[in-house]
């Protein structure tokens, strides 16, 4: 076998282990006889917590042998720079487990792992050869610190998450019971993204299209999914294929639009067939699984992870940033929309902090906090790198 | 103003909460409290103190924490609108009809808007800095008004607490020894507390014990770190302090280095190389064949002998030969050159032969370089050709039909001539562009028939200087420092006080981390057997035993 296959093999291995110590802690939690409850609980929650060492262990070895085999620091291009964002994802769950002791934040923490690892692996994985501006090793400590930082402030989103299945009130209609509904629908989404693109994958579907770009040069592309909207001006090359639907103008790109509305179809199908089975919310689902979950202790979790994930963040994603584009471009900022981004990411963490100098911001409106800065997380993941294209961009 | 006496005679500046010495809470706010607010205990906050006279108002505004929060909130917003649509430094355009014009045609209707209202240069609006100075203000305003109260208050702590106090904190214990004698108990708890590495202070048999106080001068230390960036970042705008600067130069070309006095560098050779990997997916999705690996210029840096005439290229010393690299600039005397952009091939030298339509008959050739245009090419004494005007990157005629130029790069060059021949010793004036030519009167005896180009490669690099660069590295190693004092360590107190019959009464306070100091309390809870503690804001009704029976019934 050689380096990069093994390196796909443990991060799948890594996958799995993830999706077994995620029952396990599902299961440890539900266990319900009174007699030596809490013990058997202990018990299943240390296996989980086991399993999911060795699921990073493996998650870690498939980031050294690609790094090792590529020459260069696996975060360079979006497949590989969100699967090692779900590593250190993880990684934040395993070190505040070890300082708190609670499992049940690997309720969400593992989940939300998978989904980013899934969502990550619908990119192209080959090894890319690393254009001049990225050849720094400043830019590797910038991006693995800046990535370090996120996940461990996506921590207190997890606990956030978990805080609000315990406290929002999901008998009672309300903005807390839609919007709690509406974060877990978005995480159905993204099951239905790598839906979708798994299964034309698996079915080989192609069709390719050229097109006018927004300079007028024209240029081609290939569809893995049938063309809803057709990029600009957009002509059907490949015989059989259908024609695109829509067809937008060029400085929207037909390809992206026509995967996001593919997952949110499909996403949404998935998420009826939910409701029409089980008959219920997924949030009431969820809730009998964190009943005994102490929020105040869940509310600290948060705030420490904030704590944490703040300095590091402000290192990696900033001071780390600026020492590299002031070596590479000589100036320390430019105002790149990723720069800007990091900078909102970073003020909202302030404001989140100070927001919670005051009385009554602890709590329930802190979990909405925490909730609100993982959304910017991924805003910057996704809709930055994709969407707004600037330096930074990777596709 | 009068000062507050509490209770016990202690004389309190207006506007404390809590008196310095017993702790007693002395407005009518913090006797309603069940658990009291610690943030400044024992001293007055001047915002909260003062409210008359005009400065007293601004002070104020700065110095609220709900104000600092909003700034920021704004900020964040108005900073994100930036990001958009693409900032005007990243637009290819000459000038600001160019810049105009990108946004109306690309993003229509909503482009023309934003460019309009100045969203397409947003961070160097007015009041965008207006907007980080005020945030800036509150910074230096909040931490004097808190910083001197909390320093204060750290500083003057009585051990012996009231018990109003007491029982007004988050976790309190009360009651006797759960085993044994309690005549050592709080021997027995200095103890543990020492090896705990708090610092104990005792007054007969009450003890406040004390952890990590240091870490709450750290958000004072990073907002002072924050400042010291931030006026680094304002220097900017001062001369001299800041140069950037950037120049073309071609292969084999020497020039003079703009904002760099009295150097001199030669662009020897350009270097541009590809990976030579298999295509990948993602590079096959959009059409790209290549991945650039290196962009490099050979270079020579040279300096002006001191006495030579400014300007003068005659009397240079090489500094020194270097390759500049992307990531790898070439760095002397404070300045540093960066290899920013290229162009392969480059418009270098335009021919013309000045040809008589009829017969065919050339005069004379003229070549053109783009960069550099002469006035007037001289053929003979009485055959020559004036070059009136000369627009490098032609872009078509405005609305009273004169032509533009986009931008000063010969992309697609255009030219008027006035051609002086021995049949119109007056000139002939002709418009000359790429496959294009217009006589203003239509009937010239000859023309500038294009007769070949010469092409070269040419290195984009930008050179800067900025001497902020030790002040920003300062200020962002101050606010690291603090933000790593206040984040990762807690000030954490514990004050116990044992009563002539023997009860024990305990108290803790941490500004961060209660999950940490209930672990030190169960520690010193076990070895000196003293009452369980409770957590008042802890509620009843979450405990979990209360859960399982529920569940159970
Ligand atoms: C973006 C800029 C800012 C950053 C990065 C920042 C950072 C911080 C941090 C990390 C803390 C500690 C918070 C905690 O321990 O939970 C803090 C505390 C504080 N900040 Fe800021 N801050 C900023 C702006 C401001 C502004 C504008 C104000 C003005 C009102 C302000 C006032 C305060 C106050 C009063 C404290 C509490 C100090 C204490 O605990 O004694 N900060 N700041």
């Amino acid at each position: 076998m050689s380096l990069i296959d093994l390196s796909g093999t443990l991060l799948e291995v890594a996958f799995i282990a993830y999706l077994v110590a995620t029952l396990l802690i599902g299961g440890s939690i539900k266990s319900k006889k009174p007699d030596g409850a809490q013990n058997r609980a202990n018990k299943w929650g240390r296996i989980a917590i086991l399993v999911t060492i060795i699921g990073f262990l493996a998650h870690l070895g498939y980031f050294i042998t690609r790094w090792i085999y590529s020459g260069h620091a696996p975060v360079s291009n979006m497949f590989e720079f969100t699967t090692a964002f779900g590593m250190f994802l993880v990684g934040a769950f395993i070190l505040i487990y070890f300082m708190y002791r609670v499992t049940a934040l690997g309720l969400a923490a593992l989940p939300i792992a998978l989904l980013i690892i899934g969502w990550a692996a619908m990119f192209p994985q080959e090894v890319t050869p690393l254009v001049p501006s990225l050849q720094s090793h400043w830019l590797t400590i910038h991006v693995i610190t800046a990535a370090l930082g996120q996940s461990i402030l996506a921590i207190s989103a997890v606990a956030g998450l978990i805080y609000l299945l315990k406290d929002v009130d999901t008998k009672k209609k309300g903005k807390q019971r839609f919007w709690l509904e509406a974060i877990l629908y978005f995480l159905v989404l993204i099951v239905g993204n790598i839906v979708v693109s798994t299964v034309f994958n698996v079915a080989g579907y192609e069709a390719q299209y050229s097109y006018v770009d927004k300079n007028g040069i024209e240029q081609q592309i290939i569809y893995n999914v049938p063309a809803i909207f057709g990029m600009n001006e957009s002509t059907t090359l490949t015989e059989g294929a259908m024609d695109p639907l829509i067809e937008v103008p060029a400085f929207i790109h037909g390809l992206k639009l026509t995967t996001v509305v593919w997952s949110i179809i499909a996403g949404t199908i998935i998420y009826i067939l939910i409701r029409l089975i089980t008959r219920r919310r997924i949030a009431d689902m969820l809730q009998p699984l964190v009943k005994k979950v102490n929020l105040q202790l869940f509310d600290e979790i948060g705030y420490r992870s904030v704590l944490i994930g703040f300095p590091v963040f402000s290192l990696g994603a900033l001071v780390f940033a600026m020492i590299w584009a002031q070596e590479a471009w000589g100036r320390f900022w430019g105002w790149d929309p990723k720069e800007v981004w990091a900078l909102i990411t970073w003020l909202f963490y302030a404001a989140f902090l100070h927001l919670r100098l005051s009385k009554g911001w602890e709590g329930n409106k802190s979990a909405w906090l925490a909730l609100i800065g993982f959304a910017i997380i991924i805003f910057n993941l996704v809709v930055v790198n994709l969407v707004i294209a600037g330096l930074h961009s990777y596709a | 103003m009068k000062n507050v006496v509490c209770v016990c005679g202690h004389e309190n500046p207006v506007g404390t909460k809590i008196c310095a010495n017993c702790g007693r809470p002395l407005t009518e706010e913090a006797k309603s409290q069940k658990v009291l607010d610690m943030k400044y205990d024992g001293s007055a906050i001047r915002s909260k103190t003062y409210n008359k006279s005009i400065i007293d108002k601004v002070w104020n505004f700065f110095s609220s924490v709900k104000v600092g929060v909003a700034l920021i909130i704004i900020t964040l917003v108005v900073s994100s609108i930036g990001t958009i649509l693409k900032q005007e430094a990243f637009v290819e355009a000459g000038n600001e009809a160019g810049r105009a014009a990108f946004y109306e045609e690309s993003y229509g209707s909503f482009g023309k808007l934003y460019y309009n209202l100045g969203f397409s240069d947003l961070y160097n609006q007015i009041w965008y800095l207006v907007l980080v100075a005020m945030l800036g203000i509150s910074i230096i305003v909040a931490s004097i008004d808190r910083g001197i109260p909390l320093h204060k208050s750290l500083k003057n702590q009585r051990v012996r607490r009231h018990e109003s106090f007491m029982k007004r904190q988050r976790v309190i214990a009360e009651g006797t020894v759960t085993t044994g004698d309690s005549s050592n108990t709080i021997d027995a708890v200095e103890e543990k507390m020492k090896k705990l590495n708090y610092k104990v202070r005792r007054e007969g048999k009450a003890l406040l014990a004390e952890k990590g106080r240091f870490s709450r001068y750290g958000p004072y230390i990073n907002h002072l770190g924050l400042i010291i960036f931030l006026v680094g970042v304002l220097l900017h705008k001062f001369p001299g302090i800041y140069v950037d600067e950037s120049m073309w130069i071609r292969e084999g070309e020497t020039r003079a280095i703009p904002g760099m006095d009295g150097y001199f560098l030669e662009n020897k050779e350009f270097i541009f190389e590809t990976h030579d990997n298999d295509p990948t997916t993602a590079q096959i999705q959009q059409g790209v064949n290549a991945v650039a690996k290196n962009y490099q210029t050979d270079i020579v840096l040279y300096k002006q002998a001191d006495d030579a005439v400014p300007g003068q290229t005659d009397q240079l010393e090489v500094v020194k030969e270097y390759s500049i690299r992307v990531n790898h600039p070439l760095e002397h005397d404070g300045y540093a050159l960066y290899q920013m952009d290229f162009r392969l091939n480059e418009l270098k030298e335009m021919s013309f032969q000045l040809t008589n339509k009829d017969t065919g008959v050339s005069l004379g050739e003229v070549a053109i370089d783009l960069r550099n245009p002469k006035k007037e090419y001289i053929i003979d004494e009485n055959i020559k050709v004036e070059l009136m005007e000369y627009y490098p990157d032609f872009s078509g005629f405005n609305n009273e039909g004169a032509p533009q130029t986009l931008s000063p790069n010969p992309n697609n060059p255009a030219f008027i001539f006035n051609m002086i021949t021995p049949e119109h010793p007056d000139g002939e004036i002709s418009f000359v562009a790429i496959q294009q030519t217009v006589e203003p009167t239509g009937d010239n005896t000859y023309k500038m028939a294009f007769s070949g180009i010469d092409t070269v490669n040419m290195s984009g690099l930008t050179i800067r200087m900025d001497k902020t660069i030790p002040i920003l590295f300062v200020g962002g190693f101050i606010f690291l420092l603090g933000l790593a004092i206040g984040s990762y360590w807690n000030h954490r107190r514990i004050w116990i006080e044992q009563f002539e019959n023997g009860r024990i009464r305990l108290a803790a306070h941490t500004n961060k981390n209660w999950f940490s100091i209930k672990k030190d309390l169960d520690a010193i809870t076990e070895y000196a057997h003293l009452p369980q503690y409770i957590d008042q804001l802890d509620d009843e009704k979450e405990t979990e035993n209360d859960e399982d029976k529920k569940e159970e019934s």
